[in-house]
């Protein structure tokens, strides 16, 4: 029961992070229209900056230094690209942004190489032991920021100009260009969200139990798209539901792992996907996404 | 009279081929109401998107001719400008945001507005004009009836404080009752100091309303001046208020439609 506890905490701080990088890909659909499958390098890119500037300047600078520095390059994929070509089909739109992907990824591999770089967490090696087992201290932190990310994202998201023009523009862009509300502004500020959202997740992401930043972070993002999807792409609280139900059926998987030994080792990393594909099959436009209407 | 509004030659097409306007030139007067009539495919709504600035968003292009508001050409402006200087559009078939509560849908129509007081006025304004719409201020606007969704959309509209209101079919698909209201919605905002620029099918409201009015005929002016006076020709009294003219009918009929034909498919 004690082990039973330990990994749903350990699913739900997993889930969280999940469901913070999940947010970055809805907001990004609903006001830009675009897949984006830029997250793995941005992600990428928020923990390797976090580890290099903390070399220099210090943890707490070097966190804020890494997540501008993400929102940054995310606003001008966005201003650079994305505004451009706006408009454009929504498969040519999510090519476009797995060759950004391609090209930061790249570049984050050939800086970091071999290497296993270290985020130096003031919290780092600390845990807490449930029962049996433990859980680190970076777990229960990100918990808590992320918690405290979700609720200002949905507060922002309901009550601020920026999500009802956000919302507005969601629903039916013309109409809210006819109001004066500017849709490139809108995706642009969506953008910078979804930049910080992700490097705060690479933050935690690459602290215990995970050993350091190696471009395998990039993989999380992975597994946050199958959140989005099965949340339905273009509902927030989706992504919070998707990203928390990933990360627990992740933890369970893992920690049971022998009582499912019959389906192979490592079973946990292949369980966003068994998800997904089960939720869709019941419900195609996920758990909380618009069905497609078409008029007739 | 001062003209607030006015379109010279305007010649617009869609994707470089189809021509949905051609030559059209008429004029909004300060403080006026002017109707625009004409069947589908008359070329109205371009004009509207061609005011707003959502042409672009349609692929049409004006070819030649000029948009003129307050003495500065408006042909080449996204809409966001267009909100900024004072004419907003409220769209064919009412598009508010459903899933939006009625407060939010008044909150995106004052997003032009940087003006946090005139946003405030506005705002008591539409309540004012429109209890109904402040009795349900945080229901989903979805779940507004047909005639309220109208009201919403135009109250919508008006956060922005337009000096030119423009509004495209605000009639369609309503109960003749609520037809009404609008006329009476439109000549109440147009008493207050706003202008307005009415597209529309129904003529009997909108002529109603209307100071001055143009007849559209595939993308060509075919009938203008006095609404009044408008509505007692003959061309508009059988094509657009429905009563046959006898005189007309037995002496010419073959000729007189083939000027002003109705769309029928």
């Amino acid at each position: 029961m004690t082990q039973f506890l330990a990994l749903l905490l350990n699913g739900v701080s997993l889930g969280a992070l999940y469901a913070l990088i999940a947010l970055g890909f809805v907001i990004i659909f609903k006001s830009s229209e675009v897949v984006s499958f830029t997250h793995g390098s941005l992600l990428l890119l928020g923990a390797y900056s976090i580890a290099r500037f903390s070399d220099s300047i210090g943890f707490v600078p070097a966190v804020l230094a890494g997540v501008a520095l993400t929102a940054v390059v995310a606003l001008l994929i966005e201003r650079l690209i994305i505004n451009r070509i706006r408009g454009a089909a929504v498969i040519s739109l999510a090519i476009v942004t797995i060759g950004v992907d391609i090209i930061i990824l790249t570049e984050m591999i050939r800086r970091i190489g071999s290497d296993i770089l270290n985020v130096p967490h003031p919290w780092a090696g600390e845990s807490i032991r449930i029962g049996s087992t433990g859980l680190s201290l970076n777990r229960v932190i990100s918990l808590a920021v992320a918690a405290g990310l979700i609720g200002l994202f949905f507060l922002a998201f309901k009550y601020s100009s920026w999500g009802v023009a956000m919302r507005a523009s969601a629903e039916d862009g013309e109409a809210a260009a006819l109001m004066g509300i500017r849709q490139g502004r809108v995706s642009a500020v969506a953008w910078i969200v979804a930049g910080v959202l992700a490097a705060v997740a690479a933050l935690f992401l690459v602290g215990a139990p995970t050993p350091g930043v190696s471009p395998t972070v990039y993989t999380v993002a992975l597994g946050a798209l199958p959140a989005a999807i099965l949340g339905g792409l273009d509902s927030t609280g989706g992504a919070l539901v998707g990203g928390l139900l990933i990360g627990v059926a992740e933890a369970m998987a893992a920690g049971y792992q022998d009582q499912i030994l019959f389906l192979g080792r490592g079973f946990g990393s292949v369980i966003p996907y068994v998800v997904m594909l089960a939720v869709l099959l019941v419900r195609p436009s996920g758990l909380f996404g618009t069905k497609e209407l078409t008029r007739v | 009279m001062l003209a607030v509004l006015s379109i010279e030659s305007l010649h617009v097409t869609y994707g470089g081929a189809v021509q949905a306007v051609r030559g059209v030139s008429m004029e909004v007067p300060d403080g006026k109401v002017v109707a625009v009539l004409g069947s589908n495919g008359a070329g109205k709504t371009t004009l509207l998107r061609t005011i707003s600035g959502t042409l672009r968003l349609h692929r049409g292009k004006i070819d030649s001719g000029s948009v003129t508001f307050d003495g500065t050409d408006i042909g080449s402006r996204d809409p966001a400008q267009a909100v900024h200087l004072g004419l907003v559009q409220v769209p064919e078939g009412r598009r508010i945001f459903g899933r939006l509560t009625v407060e939010e849908n008044l909150r995106a129509g004052g997003m032009g507005n940087k003006d946090k007081t005139a946003k405030g006025k506005a705002q008591d304004r539409v309540y004012d004009m429109f209890p109904v719409l402040q009795e349900r201020r945080t229901q989903r606007a979805g779940l507004l009836s047909g005639g309220e969704q109208q009201m919403l959309a135009i109250g919508r509209a008006l956060m922005a404080s337009p000096k030119v209101l423009l509004l495209d079919e605000p009639s369609l698909g309503l109960a003749p009752r609520i037809i009404g209201q609008i006329g009476e919605v439109i000549a109440e905002i147009n008493r207050q100091g706003t202008s307005v620029l009415l597209v529309e099918q129904n003529a009997t409201m909108a002529l109603g309303v209307a100071d001055l009015a143009y007849v559209l005929e595939v993308g060509q002016v075919s009938l203008s001046g006095d609404a009044q006076e408008l509505s007692r020709t003959d061309e508009v009294q059988r094509l657009y208020l429905g009563h046959e003219s006898e005189q007309a009918d037995e002496f010419s009929p073959v000729v007189t439609r083939k000027t002003l034909s109705r769309w029928t498919a």
